[in-house]
């Protein structure tokens, strides 16, 4: 379904057990076990803290709409006019991702807007977490 | 400890041609500043002792200018770097590290003539959760936190459109500003779309050009040929290498820490202050900046810049060359907002403030990625 051509993540030690969840659907995050502060990307310690007393969970996939702009040009991978937002997870963490199953425009793409998680596969070994509109 | 006053910019110059240089490649656009800047004051390459640059290695521009330096900065964050490199340039000549130190920036940014841009690794962390959803250079990422102001500070697009508008009046001053023609805020909102909500005409040009500062202490620079401009206080930080990844998106960590440092160093007041440079590669850089500097309440610059007070006229003339938007952007504009507050401090600018003794000078790098300030003065 997504263009092959769409630039592929290359996962690393400390990344590799979040896109081997997005590959079973979960969108993984991690937290500070002493204070359930929750944060993202992944490092295997709280930024900030340093502290290593952290543990992975899954997150409920909810999230809203916090900002985005979008693409009137065409980009490899992409056909325009596509939107690139950010997403405020349900658990404080923001991350950049794309809006599915929406129209491409301003009327539709509604700043705070409930999401849920679309996981979507890009090919055998990294599905991406993109996001719809929530459905409930 | 570096104290106001203690360092002075004595050499300033920009390649001699801007826009389009399709005769010379990066390195070269270094090295055409500066030469330009070492006969701006007066010096031979061999009395320079100390280098920084970005864009380019320092290495590469050692043994292309043909020295052998007692200093090396190859601080590299960005368009704010020059402004970080007059900071520890300062910081190494007051403590002796050197005495003469050559900043130099250059980019083929249009022509693309030996231009060291390398794709974002798909290891980094930009590569994992940024790139696969689309972002396509910076007109498509450091716009993005834009929408969220908008809602949270009541801006309107107006008020963004305004910004260019209000550049564009000064750049109308300046022969060598690529953009002269006056735009209305009708003229912006119906320009090229590029990445709503920006059009084409709240995006910076893509420029070829260089430019070069030297610095020394305060006190070898009476004996130059030119007015020494002093600087009073300097500032940086950096914040994250990804936008989404930027913890507010009404207002920059780098910017709060840079700008409010070299305020506080320069031991002034907001009210003292003549002339502002606020690095515009966005038409929201400038409200950024007025807000995270302390010249607006949050939320108040759109309407700060509309009711004219960073207008030719105003009581902050603010981007008086016309900035990244009008005048020029190579890629790494910072070098340009240091070389229009020199010469503003000269009193030799195109559109020169009348009797301006005090100039700030705000950089941003990468996207909203980092920070640096410096206070000038040509007050001894």
């Amino acid at each position: 379904m997504l263009d092959p051509k769409r630039p592929k993540p290359l996962p690393t030690p400390e990344t590799q057990h979040f896109w081997d969840g997005m590959k079973r659907g979960e969108l993984l995050l991690q937290r500070d076990k002493d204070t359930g502060e929750v944060y993202f990307p992944p490092r295997p310690f709280v930024p900030g803290t340093g502290s290593t007393n952290i543990e992975v969970f899954k997150a409920s996939g909810k999230a809203i709409l916090y900002s985005y702009v979008i693409h009137a040009n065409p980009a490899p991978g992409f056909t325009p006019p596509y939107a690139i937002a950010v997403v405020q997870l349900a658990e404080g963490p923001r991350m950049m991702t794309n809006i599915v199953d929406c129209p491409q425009t301003p009327e539709a793409l509604v700043l705070d807007m409930p999401l849920e998680l679309a996981p979507t596969v890009l090919d055998d070994t990294i599905t991406l977490p993109l996001f719809r509109p929530s459905k409930a | 400890m570096l104290k106001p006053r203690d360092i002075a910019v004595v050499g300033a110059a920009e390649t001699t041609g801007l826009g389009k240089i399709p005769g010379m490649s990066n390195l070269q656009l270094h090295a055409d500043s500066a030469l330009n800047a070492l006969k701006d004051c007066g010096l031979k390459i061999t009395d320079i002792d100390g280098i920084a640059c970005a864009g380019e290695s320092p290495t590469n521009l050692a043994h292309y200018l043909g020295i052998v330096p007692k200093y090396v900065d190859g601080t590299g964050v960005g368009g704010c770097s020059f402004m970080i490199h007059v900071r520890h340039a300062a910081a190494a000549i007051s403590a002796g590290l050197c005495t003469t130190v050559l900043i130099t920036h250059g980019e083929s940014g249009s022509s693309r003539i030996g231009l060291n841009r390398p794709a974002a690794n798909p290891a980094s962390l930009a590569g994992q959760f940024e790139m696969p959803f689309g972002p396509f250079g910076p007109p498509t990422m450091f716009t993005i936190p834009v929408l969220r102001y908008m809602k949270e500070r009541g801006l309107t697009h107006e008020q963004l459109a305004n910004v260019a508008v209000v550049q564009r009046e000064w750049a109308a001053m300046n022969p060598r500003a690529r953009f002269r023609d006056p735009i209305t805020v009708e003229d912006v909102l119906n320009s090229r779309m590029i990445a709503y909500p920006f059009r084409i005409l709240q995006c910076c040009l893509v420029t070829d050009g260089g430019g070069a500062l030297i610095l020394t202490s305060a006190e070898r620079a009476k004996d130059f040929p030119t007015k020494p401009v002093y600087i009073l206080g300097t500032g940086e930080s950096v914040e994250t290498p990804m936008i989404s990844q930027m913890k507010d998106f009404t207002s920059s960590a780098a910017f709060k820490v840079a700008g409010p440092t070299a305020i506080k160093a320069a031991g002034i007041s907001h009210a003292d202050v003549d002339h502002l440079m606020i690095y515009d590669a966005f038409a929201h850089l400038p409200i950024y900046g007025l807000e995270d500097l302390g010249f607006c309440k949050p939320g108040e610059a759109g309407a700060f810049i509309e009711a004219r007070n960073t207008a030719p006229g105003g009581k902050l003339p603010m981007n008086t060359n016309g900035g990244g938007l009008s005048y020029t952007h190579t890629g790494m504009y910072g070098m340009f907002a240091l070389q229009e507050s020199v010469r503003q401090m000269r009193g030799t600018a195109a559109a020169q403030v009348p009797g301006a003794k005090l100039s700030v000078c705000h950089g941003v790098g990468g996207m909203f990625g980092a920070s640096g300030t410096v206070v000038f003065t040509n007050v001894a």
